[in-house]
């Protein structure tokens, strides 16, 4: 099956690894991912003002062009996937949002949030099915103790993300047992790790902190995430210690599908 | 510090303006704190959220502007998802922060301040984010 | 044209406050056929209902116009009165100028306007109005009251006591319902099951009732007086008859991976079992679904060592249809599923409970015959955090948007009830407000805090984080604004209650109406609270909002007092504005038959002699006993043959004329 993709500018540098991965893993799950032509960075954040109108603009031109295209747009980073899930919601439900978005972009047919958005994750689960990914596993992570880190963006707020159950979320632990490893619970896994809150803050950041004490305190030797962002906190906060490695969740997919 | 408080009404347009960018209609908050209570920032707040709804629900405007809370909120989102009144949280605080930095000369992160904290590692996301989210 | 007087009532400002009434009174004296008007400001009163008998009397009136409040507010009142003077009571017409008019609108000169066209209307109307003749009907003097909880219990028990024959339907094997779940009732700290089984065995014992358990409503027909109820029994695959409760089969039933209901899933039972041992009836039920004998064809344990020989495998449903003259919905209530909640981990730690879990854990009979131990590993806990208001006052996806009312007052209770016992536990109790309005209600709860030391915390709880064999509850103290940090051994979640999943198919099948929480609403909140919209039928409990249990047993009075009542009137007065069939213009489509949803229409055979030549044709029949005067075979009847007494087609066109005038 074919689909629109959209990177993000973080996968294009420093986050090379978290596109790299996903792209090979696709090809052998026979996942055709197309990248969109001339696409622009989301903005990274949603902008919840009512009245910003601009910073949703790039988000509508990918999601009408895949549209265009009758195909579903499937995302790869958390904080794009956030935006651009989050605006085509506004365009879908929100009257003001919708008529301004058009009136300045002029598309040739107006956009009114038809597309479908996935995240990678969604498309593993939902349009390939994890116990099919589980019969293309070559080489199985068995006995390896992997903890899932949700992050915020990809969860909340769950009435527009509607990606998982966002206090008790199974999709991550699910792909893990995928792979053949052992997907670990701790409590902080849906928590915040401060998100951009190093540009404001450059002292000790407590609530990576939390996360990551929360998963080596349950023997996690492996945390695993769809955010550059995430992972950067986590790694900056980790320092030297080495009992806990934060990956990207396409890294294992690559691994197990023998292909790393 | 000033033990006795008039309630301030000088401050209505900011808060209308508040009120309208946000969407929010702070009349609904009952002061559960269940926003405080799950706030995974709140060690690094002076005024908790359901503390800042109720200064807002007072006039108290002033307060709010000057407390370290708003700039220490990283949008996770988890106070919007809990609120048993449908108060969507991150937002009100947003809309906080833009009638701040909306002001001239009042941008909490400017590009000077970016070779301070970088480093070789730091994602774009980080320094886009802070860009949207403390400058204008 | 007959001699017409109108009486334009102010309603206090109601009325007058909107609708100017000297003007009114003006235009309506000017209208044709009138030849007598009056306001007054409460017409409905003594002097005003005088005014117009006397004024029937002394102007000869033939029809009487009542500008007032809706017609469901006082129409009867004012029939009567016109009845007193002496004039049929169906010559009265309201022009409800209150909530049609005065409370709708703002502006006194439009309002005023409407005010006069409504009266024209009506005026027009009543000069068309016939003397109508209300007929007699039977009573049938027997209840039924669905639910055996402790309100369907006291209504029955109530109703039986006056004489009158009760069926109570219970859909679950026993009676008992919620309260005989629980520990000890507040706010006099008495145990539940001492005050309830007794109540349980005097409906089992009672000559006057007749209890069907284990079964459900299928249908029901007809209307007040005469309701016609089909009652489908569930196979209990035990004969209720021969069975002695001697309890051999549910020991030594083998398939013991069923959930017990009754202790709320913290124990198990046997495929075949009692609920709970004072359980009335005390016979048990087969549940089908995980008895091995059913599902796989071997085993039959429980039929070879009864005595009785009561097993029955072959049973099946029986359906069974009564009369009744009243019914009585007490079907109670539930508490929220706790899935959404997922911050509270309650579906990731067995030690974070629902109230009624803890009631069964902290009850003699329960499943650690009252030994307070943690379900996680049966040791006694050092710290119990109750947190109140999970999902109540939410209006969120996952909540409530009403307060469950009884919360405050259990969760104080069973603060205590663990300090009363382990007064070295610490207990703490997140709360947005408490509220605790009942007679020695604020008092019981004070004492929580003044004399057992519970700790009262203004504040929710943001997330529990489980931590070795510790939850730790981090909640917001919101006087002091500090974020707490509690290492709590349990915690008891004060859950929302909601009205049963079947109300709104139940509330269908008994036409009666439920309001957007799925509770079954009362006729009126204030003056009419334990009646329904449809007469007959009346409510009791829970079902009706969240109740604690002396409310629900005040109501269930109420509503016993409402049935014997109805039961103690050997006829009832039928309502005369029943349909009619013009036989002449019927062509017998019998399109009227299939809209009726009263069952009142049939087909009738009837013989025409055409210049000697008979032949039959079909035409449509109207059963006065059984019609409601809906009027949708009226509009359903295409050559017009239909028509409603009191509502004629004629009348309805004569007011839309006047409205347009």
């Amino acid at each position: 099956m074919m689909y629109s993709y959209y990177p993000g500018c973080t996968l294009k540098t420093k986050a090379q690894d978290l596109e790299r991965f996903a792209l090979i893993s696709a090809q052998v799950l026979g996942i055709e991912l197309a990248e969109q032509q001339d696409w622009q960075c989301c903005g990274a954040v949603y902008p919840l003002a009512e009245d910003e109108i601009a910073g949703k603009l790039s988000a509508v031109r990918s999601l009408a062009a895949a549209h265009s295209k009758g195909e579903k747009l499937i995302t790869l980073c958390a904080a794009c996937h956030h935006v651009i899930k989050r605006v085509n919601a506004d365009m879908y439900s929100n009257e003001f949002v919708r008529k301004r978005v058009n009136n300045y972009l002029q598309l040739p047919k107006n956009y009114n949030g038809e597309a479908k958005v996935l995240h990678y994750l969604e498309l593993l689960r939902d349009d390939v099915g994890f116990s099919k990914l589980a019969e293309q596993v070559r080489m199985p992570l068995t006995g390896r103790k992997i903890g899932a880190y949700y992050g915020c963006l990809l969860l909340r707020p769950s009435n527009v993300m509607n990606f998982d159950d966002a206090e008790n979320p199974s999709i991550l632990e699910d792909f893990i047992t995928a792979l053949g490893a052992t997907a670990v619970k701790y409590p902080f896994r849906t928590e915040c790790c401060g998100g951009y809150l190093t540009v404001n803050d450059q002292e000790a950041n407590e609530m990576a902190a939390n996360i990551i004490n929360s998963a080596i305190g349950l023997e996690v030797e492996e945390i695993l995430t769809a955010c550059p962002l995430c992972k950067y906190n986590l790694e900056k906060e980790l320092g030297t210690n080495t009992k806990v490695r934060i990956v990207y969740f396409t890294e294992l997919l690559a691994e197990a599908l023998a292909i790393k | 510090m000033i033990r006795v408080k008039i309630t301030p009404n000088n401050k209505q347009s900011q808060l209308q303006y508040i009120r309208e960018i946000s969407g929010v209609n702070i009349n609904k908050c009952i002061q559960c704190t269940k926003c405080s209570a799950g706030c995974p920032a709140s060690a690094r707040m002076d005024i908790l959220p359901h503390e800042i709804i109720r200064l807002l629900q007072l006039g108290q405007v002033e307060k709010i502007f000057h407390s370290k809370s708003i700039w220490n909120c990283a949008s996770c989102f988890v106070c919007t998802e809990r609120c048993p009144r449908n108060i969507d949280i991150a937002r009100l605080i947003e809309a906080i922060r833009l009638t701040i930095i909306r002001q001239p000369g009042k941008s909490k992160f400017k590009p000077d301040d970016v070779p301070g904290i970088i480093d070789d590692k730091m994602p774009q996301q980080v320094l886009v984010s802070g860009f949207r989210k403390y400058n204008r | 044209m007959p001699r017409i007087g109108a009486f334009v009532c102010w309603c206090g400002t109601n009325i007058a406050g909107t609708v100017d009434i000297e003007q009114v009174v003006q235009a309506v004296s000017e209208m044709s056929g009138i030849v007598y008007v009056k306001d007054y400001q409460y017409m409905c009163s003594e002097v005003g209902q005088n005014l117009v008998k006397t004024a029937i009397k002394e102007w000869q009136l033939e029809r009487v116009i009542i500008a007032s409040c809706s017609p469901r507010m006082h129409e009867n009142t004012f029939r009567k009165a016109a009845k007193a003077a002496g004039l049929n009571p169906y010559l009265v017409e309201v022009a409800n100028i209150r909530e049609h008019c005065s409370w709708v609108h703002k502006n006194k000169e439009e309002a005023t306007k409407k005010a006069i066209a409504l009266i024209r209307a009506a005026v027009a109307k009543a000069s068309l109005n016939t003397e109508l003749i209300a007929k007699e009907i039977d009573v049938e003097n027997r209840a039924l009251v669905i639910g055996g909880g402790i309100a369907g219990i006291q209504t029955a028990l109530d109703i039986a006591e006056a004489g009158y024959q009760v069926d109570v339907i219970e859909k679950s094997p026993s009676i008992g319902g919620k309260m005989a779940q629980i520990d000890k009732t507040f706010p006099t700290l008495d145990c539940s099951a001492c005050i309830l089984t007794p109540k349980m065995v005097d409906v089992a014992s009672h000559p006057n009732i007749n209890l069907y358990t284990y079964s459900e409503i299928e249908s029901v027909n007809g209307f007040v007086g005469n309701f016609e109820v089909t009652i489908k029994q569930k196979a209990r695959s035990v004969n209720l008859e021969k069975c002695t409760g001697c309890g051999i089969c549910t020991e030594k039933c083998p398939s013991r991976k069923s959930k017990s209901e009754f202790d709320e899933g913290l124990r198990t039972r046997g495929a075949i079992y009692t609920p709970f041992p004072q359980a009335v009836p005390n016979v048990p039920v087969i549940d089908r679904e995980h008895c091995l004998k059913f599902n796989t064809g071997k085993c039959g344990i429980c039929e070879k060592l009864c005595p009785a020989g009561a097993i029955e495998f072959g049973q099946e449903d029986v359906l069974v249809t009564k009369k009744y003259g009243a019914v009585v919905v007490a079907t109670g209530f539930d508490i929220i599923d706790l899935d959404k909640f997922g911050e509270y981990q309650y579906q990731n730690h067995p030690d974070v409970l629902t109230s009624l879990e803890f009631e069964r854990l902290t009850n003699a009979a329960g499943p650690t015959a009252g030994k307070f131990i943690r379900p996680s590993n049966n040791k006694r806990p050092e710290k119990v955090v109750f947190i109140q208001c999970v999902g109540s006052r939410d209006v969120s996806s996952r909540g409530k948007s009403y307060c469950s009312k009884i919360c405050c007052m259990y969760t104080a209770k069973q603060a205590m009830l663990i300090k009363d016992k382990y007064p070295d536990i610490e207990v703490y109790v997140f709360y947005i407000d408490v509220r605790t309005p009942g007679k020695n209600f604020d008092e019981f709860q004070r004492r929580a805090v003044e004399e057992y030391g519970v700790n009262y915390i203004k504040g929710m709880v943001g997330k529990i984080f489980p931590a070795g064999d510790k939850l730790i509850v981090h909640g917001v103290d919101s006087f002091t604004g500090d974020t707490l940090k509690i290492e709590a051994d349990m915690v008891v979640l004060a859950a929302a209650a909601q009205a049963k999943p079947d109300a709104e198919v139940l509330g269908r099948k008994l036409a009666i109406s439920t309001d957007t929480n799925n509770f079954f609403t009362e006729a009126h909140p204030k003056l009419r609270p334990v009646e329904t919209h449809s007469a007959g039928i009346y409510l009791a409990g829970a079902c009706q909002g969240p109740k604690d249990i002396p409310e629900t047993v005040a109501q269930a009075g109420a509503a016993a007092a409402k049935v014997i009542g109805l039961l103690s009137k050997r006829k009832l007065v039928s309502n005369p504005c029943v349909s009619v069939v013009n036989e002449d213009l019927c062509n017998g489509c019998l399109s009227c038959l299939k809209i009726c949803p009263y069952d009142a229409i049939a087909a009738k055979e009837l013989a025409t002699n055409n210049h000697g030549i008979t032949s039959k044709r079909i035409v449509a029949k109207v059963n006065e006993a059984l019609c409601q005067g809906c009027g949708g075979c009226t509009v359903a009847c295409r050559p017009g043959a239909i028509d409603l007494k009191g509502f004629t087609n004629k009348q309805i066109t004569a007011e839309v004329d006047a409205l347009c005038h």
